[in-house]
């Protein structure tokens, strides 16, 4: 049961001012997937999620949508203005900018945003000034604003950067109901045991894409020191795997000589 | 006493002054308007830009005997549409490349005033606005260009607001971004164009500034500011006017001074909170 394409990346290249960021991607998301890209900061994961939604144009090669792919974006939070003077309600209310007509939230809309922000367990938040959240509730404004478009495909930068595990695993279960409601999902992380090992499949990026299957498959101790460029061990536990930082011994030597 | 009183009302009794605070008002609630955008955005270099190019257009379309308005709206509208595109880019050295290419079109402006203009009166009347030679068609061209961004900015809210906060993701979700910007360099070169006969070309930038700053400073609201700020824009507009008579100073300086003590005075007023407020805003 191979579901039907939703993005294809064809020997993608991606640029900045003429420095290739990405090269010569190939990467199909189908119907169904829960994908999660992993790599060093700067290996270009923000880059591929842009080429996916369209807001970076490739240098070479072509990325191919399904006709009318509706996507639901929720960008790094670094990235966000948090000065920008609005609520949480009208950052939620956004996404139907091309429907909606009206300039204030109408009756409906408001209670289908409500309803969104309920369910990620930011009721009664919706008339605050995004700056007055905690982080963790800042990030599932824009998971809601991105819900609230009711998107086949998923797309989120880093959702679980900077939240304590209580909000992580939060994120995790919401995610996972929302992929066994039948959304498609793409993230990037730099968490790979609280977030990556969990996954159904994972992408390893360094620029180029060094190892794309499950878990136990990619995370072994080659693929990720290609891919992070610096030595790791790959333990199992229960059955899945756990990374650990290979340079640990090396300092713990060196930081006992201070003990 | 009722000498003093009836002495507040002497200058209602020019008709360039009442043309003038009434161009001025408008012009003012325009610049708070679309200065919302402006400063949410962090592009005050960008009235600042447009400003010294449409003063090019001017001078050229003086020289060349061509309609003020035809000319420098061709002008003006383009350099907007062009800065606008440069800036959107967000390519490194584009501030530098819109602030040669606008202080370029200034300077031509002024040295074909110099050698073909009458006199350095106009000169000084393009700098710095002058009420004298205000006129009807001035009042009707900056009606018209504030309904037509009032009904602009009413019937495409959303897509105003979610293309000025977050572009990528407006883009994302099916809002045309691109044209959003353009009707809104369109709309600002516009407003530069009608109300630079008043204000003048080198303080037109603050009064896009000023108000929306004030405004952003009293509220966390972008609908709240949409008319907090307009409303400022033309308070202070029509106060400093109307004090440039008896005080005997230039129109425009004492429009942006009201501006800049109501600024003051909000910044004070609203403490550690304003000030929070406006301290995300960029290039102030
Ligand atoms: N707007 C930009 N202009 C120029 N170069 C950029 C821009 N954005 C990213 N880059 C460069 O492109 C490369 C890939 O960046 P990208 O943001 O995709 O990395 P990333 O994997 O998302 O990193 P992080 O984990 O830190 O978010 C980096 O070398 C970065 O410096
Ligand atoms: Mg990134």
């Amino acid at each position: 049961m191979i579901g039907e394409v939703l993005v294809e990346c064809a020997h993608m290249s991606c640029a900045y001012n003429s420095t290739l960021a990405i090269k010569k991607i190939d990467f199909t998301i189908r119907k169904g997937d829960f994908v999660g890209i992993v790599g060093p900061s700067g290996s270009g994961k923000t880059t591929l999620l842009k080429a996916i939604l369209g807001s970076i144009v490739p240098v070479e090669g072509h990325v191919t949508k399904k006709p009318h792919l509706r996507m639901g974006y929720v960008p790094q939070v670094e990235t966000v203005d948090w000065n920008f003077p609005v609520t949480v309600l009208e950052v939620v209310a956004m996404t139907r900018s091309s429907t909606g007509r009206l300039p204030r939230v109408t009756k409906d809309e408001r209670a289908d945003a409500l309803l969104v922000l309920e369910r990620l367990g930011l009721g009664g938040l919706e008339n605050r000034h995004i700056r007055e959240l905690s982080g963790g509730q800042q990030q599932r404004v824009f998971v809601a604003r991105a819900l609230f478009h009711r998107p086949e495909l998923l797309v989120l930068d880093e959702p679980t950067s900077g939240v304590d595990v209580r909000t992580r695993h939060e994120v995790l279960h919401l995610l996972a109901d929302l992929h066994d409601e039948g959304v498609s999902i793409i993230l990037s992380t730099h968490d790979l045991n609280g977030l990556a090992a969990h996954l159904p499949r994972l992408v390893c990026l360094n620029s180029e894409i060094i190892a794309d299957g499950s878990p136990v498959e990619v995370l072994t101790p080659e693929v990720l020191e290609q891919t992070f460029g610096a030595p790791m061990e790959v333990l199992i536990h229960g059955g899945m795997p756990v990374v650990v930082d290979g340079v640990g011994a090396d300092i713990a030597e060196r930081m006992s000589r201070f003990g | 006493m009722s000498f003093v009183f009836a002495g507040l009302f002497t200058p209602f009794h020019y008709q360039f002054f009442n043309n003038g605070i009434i161009v001025a008002t408008i012009a003012g609630a325009l610049c708070g308007l679309l200065g919302v955008f402006v400063v949410l955005r962090g592009m005050s270099y960008i009235g600042h830009g447009l400003s010294h190019a449409v003063f090019g257009g001017a001078a050229a379309s003086a020289v060349m005997n061509i309609n003020y308005f035809v000319g420098a709206g061709v002008w003006g509208v383009a350099s907007g549409v062009i800065i606008g595109r440069i800036a959107r880019r967000r390519l490194i050295g584009a501030d530098a490349a819109i602030g040669v290419v606008t202080t370029a079109s200034f300077a031509l402006g002024l040295a074909l005033l110099n050698r073909y203009g009458q006199a350095k009166k106009s000169i000084e009347a393009v700098l710095f606005g002058s009420v004298l030679g205000v006129k009807t068609i001035d009042i009707v061209a900056v009606s018209a260009v504030a309904i037509l961004s009032v009904v602009i900015v009413v019937a495409l809210y959303r897509a105003f607001l979610f293309a000025t906060f977050d572009p990528e993701v407006a883009q994302v979700s099916g809002v045309r971004v691109a044209w959003i910007e353009a009707l809104l360099m369109g709309l600002l070169s516009l407003t530069i164009l009608v109300t630079m006969r008043v204000i003048g070309t080198l303080l037109i930038s603050a009064l896009l500034v000023i108000p929306a700053s004030v405004a952003r400073m009293l509220t966390n609201s972008f609908a709240r500011m949409l008319w907090i700020s307009p409303i400022i824009g033309a308070v202070s507009a029509f106060t400093g006017m109307y004090l440039s008579y008896f005080l005997d100073t230039s129109a425009s300086a004492t429009i942006i001074l009201t501006g800049t003590l109501m600024f003051i005075v909000v910044y004070a007023v609203t403490g550690l909170r304003g000030r929070t407020r406006i301290s995300g805003l960029h290039h102030i």
